[in-house]
């Protein structure tokens, strides 16, 4: 393989996003003809990764070179084309209220004038019939009435269609995530045969069958960093789970108090079957139980929650619940606010008289929390966006154990959160968890699970594992989470 | 005119003079008096005294119909409501036949209005709520009925309000209009339900962020219907007093007050994105869209540079002000 | 079969269908009014209506609104009855300007993210305003050549059907069938897709802001043809008309989903609704009424049929 060139180089490739060190200098390249699998667990760092490749983020050090030459600061979306990479991103980008051909038109400015929509129209079909033959997608359709996965297989067929620029490599980024099994193999032959005339892929998945069957070379990443890389051949699926998890870690993990396994007997607080669950199997969780969420980024963890959230005082969820935000932006913070305001919004009601709020009971519930959860605020006045991401973090959760509900959900709440702050969390929800209070704690962090009394990790939106503590290794959340094609179908 | 409040205080020294300049409800005021002053230096000083008082009863009306738009405005982007002038010409024709002319039906008639109004007002939320359309085209399209109905029994009314109420409506204590004096009241305590109530919390709360007020345990619809009947309560209570004021209910006595009630709220130092809101920013925005067309008169400009320097001001305002968020404000 | 019966068939038929019930109840009730002359009488002012719906279909297509297409409508009548016949080239360089100052609005809006709502309806006041200042009382003329040709006689069927199936034809071309026109509904659809693939949205929304602007222009020139005078309150209504008009042919408030073929549609059916009111002898009190009743009728139908494709997905 080294007789084919270079497309792209990177190396010691640097990128944070605040406090957080998203990639910590990546070494990696790319031939023509090959396709290169990327794995890791949630937070390693591939998004990033593409999205420096692919020209929408620009890296915060090291080098990029694209073709044998380096890529400066102008390096965009346009740039990346030019060079003829492309990038399937996770969100689709297609219009909805585009037809399929007139989608295909956005990508490629030299389909003009007279007789256009034909063209346009006879090149997506032509991606379309290579890629997924018997697709049943006119190109007239409407994306916005077409199924997920076809509009999936459009922006895919999108990608591979070529007009006036060429096409080197193209980034897929979970592209089989709501494929079946059928549409899923054409695209890894369609992969296959790019690869064979010289092309390049990247492909990212959860699915280690895909990754080993197709690659032509993998690369395990972790924690920002590439820590392994081999030919395809040399991993098994078992080595791969191994590579991406952490050694040094493990042990922890076993080491963790391996005692009090034994689920508590009686009512539970929560006993609900998640909506995509195939099989009978519930989440539950009992009065004073820590019950962790594992899996994926994205497979259903918080719509669980959320389904939690919305039947509280129903016959599955008995209690209150509150709900601490993962992203503070979007289902979190108030952002005009004050620290006090946005502690106390959820137990207003409780200290209210007739509708009208007491500022005097406010003002020592929001001290009394600011001084049990560590808010480092001057001033509880202070808006809430001048405090620094952590301590946004811990003033939502002070928001939801202030209101006094039996059942705190939380949705990756320490995203981006320092260390300290972290450990200062862990120690308040088992104290609040001792004095008979549930948590619900989706987390995309191993390390987190060790302070849940029971795991269950979920996939395609349901429960495919559920680990007691004394079991609970990474190995055994990375393989639920990773499971092979085959045992997937 | 930016919204300021997040700028840390210079010094103890200056504190008070930076809070208060720190308000974005400050600069309505200024403008409302350099407004103000200019027009009196222009006539050497001469009725500016009763150019005040005329100002105070008028803004009076901009700031009944200013406060509810306020709140509707302030539960988020998008939200906003078109019907307040039917709203206003329905609730006040309403108002006039009820009463008849009759000082003992006063309360009955103006009760009336009010309730016209809270059903206008029911009506848009159940327009938004189940044919899910944006706020502005279910405001919109209910205020083409309301206006009909208004037009149908309203058209050529020739009803007197009744002597009472015509006298409070123009009457006067100790030199202040009785109305300005209710406006003010009004306000003061809209600004204790904005500030001091759940359901004020609620609405500045969705309007930064519907989905994190729900999942803070915020009743959304709840809040949301409230506004609305709210705002359209106002426009009734509104519609009735204009018709007092002005001797008769007429069709078109609504017109002006569909800009003029999102005018005072942009001006006053609200967000048009939702979620802040300042209830005294809106009677100095008021005052000074008032003393601003006075002011324009004593000039002798035409009615024509006062629409357009009306127009002008608010879109500098908002330029000023700035867009944040996305969506349709 | 089934495509033909999909919701989206269904949506699109709405407007068209609204028309037929409008038509045959009017043919029940006045036979004769469905003729030359009954369509000559009753849609008169149906064409400047329709202008006015394309000019909004054009903000609606990229996420805006805009309240001032009446006042701007006005404006335009105002110039075409005053500076059009005394100083042509005044008057011609005027109404482009107003185009100018359209797309204008279009990139301040874009680039200071500012709510559109407010922003026209600043403009309201300018355009009001202005035309206060051109006509201060209701008068002034039309050009000659713009009243022959607006009332033109065509011979079989009357001039205001075949100007608006004209109108709807070469914009459905312009916007539904061309490329470009692909790309602009495209930064209703997904402004960030288009954005990443390489095309200006400030661009984007400019020329769609001007193209709201120039057919205004053509709406206030239609106008004040067949009014043949000019008044600066003349066409306030087409604001909520044109918002009306655009909703009721099937377009969608975001997404950049419009049909200007169903808003044209949609204008008809608002314009000939007072006709069948007078016909059913009902005071023109009503005609408002039924406008937003109509509005939230055909509002109501496409959100049963949103919530039967809902089900059904």
């Amino acid at each position: 393989m080294a007789e084919h060139p270079v497309i792209v180089r990177l190396s010691g490739v640097e990128r944070s996003f605040g406090a957080v060190r998203a990639l910590a200098g990546v070494d990696l390249e790319v031939r023509a003809g090959e396709c290169l699998g990327l794995v890791g667990h949630n937070g390693a760092g591939k998004s990033t990764l593409m999205q420096i490749l692919a020209g929408t983020l620009s890296p915060g050090g090291g080098t990029l070179v694209v073709h044998g030459r380096e890529a400066g600061a102008g390096y965009s979306v346009l740039e990346a084309r030019r060079h003829g990479i492309r990038c399937v991103f996770q969100e689709l980008s297609l219009c909805p209220n585009l037809t399929v051909a007139e989608n295909a038109r956005i990508l490629h400015p030299t389909i003009r004038g007279f007789g256009w929509r034909k063209t346009a129209a006879a090149l997506i079909r032509g991606a379309l019939d290579e890629i997924f033959p018997g697709h049943g997608i006119s190109p007239f359709d409407v994306v916005g009435d077409l199924s997920i996965s076809r509009r999936q297989m459009v922006e895919i067929a999108r990608a591979f269609s070529v007009t006036a620029e060429p096409l080197h490599l193209v980034i897929l980024d979970e592209p089989t995530s709501s494929l079946d099994q059928v549409v899923a193999n054409q695209l890894t032959d369609h992969v296959r045969r790019f690869v064979g005339r010289g092309g390049s892929v990247i492909l990212i998945s959860h699915l280690l069958g895909e990754i080993l069957e197709t690659s032509d070379r993998v690369v395990v990443m972790r924690d920002g960093q590439v820590v392994d890389g081999r030919p395809a051949p040399d991993f098994t699926h078992a080595s791969l789970v191994a590579a991406m998890g952490s050694v040094a870690r493990e042990e922890t993990a076993r080491a963790a108090d391996a005692g009090a396994s034994a689920r508590p007997r009686g009512e539970p607080a929560v006993g609900l079957r998640p909506s995509r669950q195939r099989d009978d199997r519930r989440l539950v969780v009992h009065p004073g139980e820590i019950v962790g969420l594992a899996g994926l980024a994205g497979h259903g963890q918080t719509a669980a929650l959320l389904e939690i959230f919305r039947n509280a005082g129903g016959g599955d969820v008995r209690g209150s619940v509150a709900f601490v935000a993962g992203d503070r932006q979007t289902d979190g913070v108030f952002p005009l606010w004050s620290v006090a305001e946005n502690v106390v919004v959820s137990s207003a009601r409780r200290l209210s008289r007739a509708g009208v709020t007491d500022p005097g009971a406010e003002a020592r519930l929001a001290e009394e929390w600011k001084q049990k959860v560590g808010i480092r605020a001057g001033d509880m006045a202070d808006p809430i966006l001048s405090l620094s991401g952590g301590n946004q973090q811990k003033v939502l959760f002070a928001r939801a154990l202030a209101a006094e509900a039996d059942i705190v959900l939380m949705d990756d709440p320490m995203r981006g959160v320092d260390i300290g702050t972290k450990q200062e969390v862990y120690a308040i929800v088992k104290a609040e968890a001792e004095k008979g209070r549930s948590f619900v704690w989706y987390t995309t962090e191993f390390d987190e699970l060790k302070n849940c009394d029971h795991t269950y990790v979920f996939r395609g939106g349901a429960i495919v594992d559920d680990i007691p503590r004394s079991d609970l290794t990474e190995e055994r959340v990375l393989a639920a989470s990773f499971e092979s094609a085959e045992d997937a179908a | 005119m930016t919204i300021t409040r997040d700028r840390p205080e210079p010094s103890p020294m200056s504190s008070f003079a930076a809070r208060l300049f720190s308000r974005p409800w400050i600069w309505s005021y200024l403008a409302a008096v350099a407004v103000w002053f200019a027009t009196a230096t222009f006539t050497g000083g001469k009725g500016s005294a009763d150019v005040l008082t005329v100002a105070l009863t008028f803004s009076s009306f901009f700031v009944i119909v200013g406060i509810g738009q306020m709140f509707v405005i302030t539960s988020g982007p998008g939200n906003i409501d078109l019907s307040i002038p039917a709203n206003i010409a329905l609730s006040g024709a309403l108002a006039m036949i009820l009463m008849d002319g009759s000082n003992a039906m006063i309360p009955v008639g103006v009760a009336a209005a009010v309730g016209c109004g809270l059903l206008i007002g029911v009506f848009n939320y159940v327009l938004i709520r189940l044919l899910a359309i944006p706020p502005i085209i279910a405001t919109l399209s209910a205020s083409f009925i309301v206006q009909s109905i208004a037009i149908a029994y309203g058209r050529g009314l020739k009803i007197k309000p009744p002597p009472a109420f015509a006298e409070f409506t123009t009457g006067r204590i100790s030199g202040v209009p009785i109305l300005a004096i209710l406006a003010v009241l009004l306000a003061v305590a809209m600004g204790f339900v904005l500030h001091r109530t759940l359901y004020g919390r609620a609405v500045t709360a969705i309007g930064q962020n519907q989905r994190a007020a729900g999942l803070a345990g915020i009743s959304v619809d709840r809040t949301r219907v409230a506004t609305y009947v709210l705002c359209a309560g106002l426009a009734g209570l509104c519609g009735s007093l204009l018709a007092g004021f002005s001797g008769g209910a007429s069709l078109n006595m609504g017109e002006e007050y569909l800009l003029a009630s999102i005018a005072v709220v942009v001006i006053g130092g609200s967000s048009v994105a939702g979620g802040s809101s300042n209830v005294p920013g809106i009677w100095g925005a008021a005052l000074f869209m008032y003393l601003l067309v006075t002011m324009l008169n004593t000039f002798g400009v035409g009615a024509g540079i006062r629409l357009v320097a009306t127009g002008l001001i608010i879109i500098t305002v908002i330029t000023l002000a700035g867009g944040k968020k996305t969506g349709r404000g | 079969m089934s495509a033909l019966l999909s919701p989206r068939m269904l949506r699109a038929a709405l407007p068209p269908l609204a028309l037929l019930v409008l038509l045959v109840a009017i043919w029940i009730q006045q036979p004769r009014a469905i003729s030359y002359t009954g369509f000559n009488l009753m849609l008169n002012l149906a064409l400047p209506i329709a202008l006015a719906t394309i000019a909004q279909l054009f903000i609606i297509t990229v996420n805006d609104l805009d309240l001032s297409i009446g006042a701007f409508v006005s404006f335009c009548a105002c110039v075409g009855a005053t500076w059009l016949a005394e100083a042509p080239l005044l008057g011609v360089a005027t109404l482009i300007a107003c185009v100018a100052v359209y797309a204008g609005l279009g990139a301040l809006i874009h680039l200071r993210n500012l709510p559109s709502i407010v922003v026209t309806l600043g403009m309201s006041f300018v355009w009001l305003g202005l035309s206060v200042l051109l006509l201060p009382t209701p008068g002034g003329s039309a050009p000659e050549w713009l009243v022959s040709i607006v009332k033109f006689r065509m011979p079989l069927i009357p001039f205001a059907i075949l100007m608006s199936i004209v109108l709807a034809l070469v914009v459905h071309l312009g916007l539904m069938r061309s490329a470009l026109g692909a790309v602009m509904r495209g930064a209703g659809g997904n402004p960030q897709a288009i954005a990443r693939a390489g095309w200006s949205l400030l661009r984007i929304k400019m020329g769609m802001y001007a193209l709201a602007g120039l057919f205004g222009v053509l709406s206030g020139l239609t106008l004040v043809g067949m009014t043949t005078s000019g008044d600066a309150n003349i066409a306030l209504r087409y604001t909520l008309l044109s918002i009306a008009g655009v909703i009721l042919g099937g377009g969608e408030f975001v997404g950049g989903r419009v049909s200007p073929v169903g808003a044209v549609i949609g204008a008809m059916v608002l314009a000939l609704a007072g006709s069948l009111l007078s016909f059913l002898r009902i005071s023109p009190d009503w005609q408002i009424g039924a406008q937003g009743a109509i509005l939230i009728l055909v509002l109501a139908l496409r959100s049963l049929l949103n919530r039967a494709e809902a089900r059904a997905a």
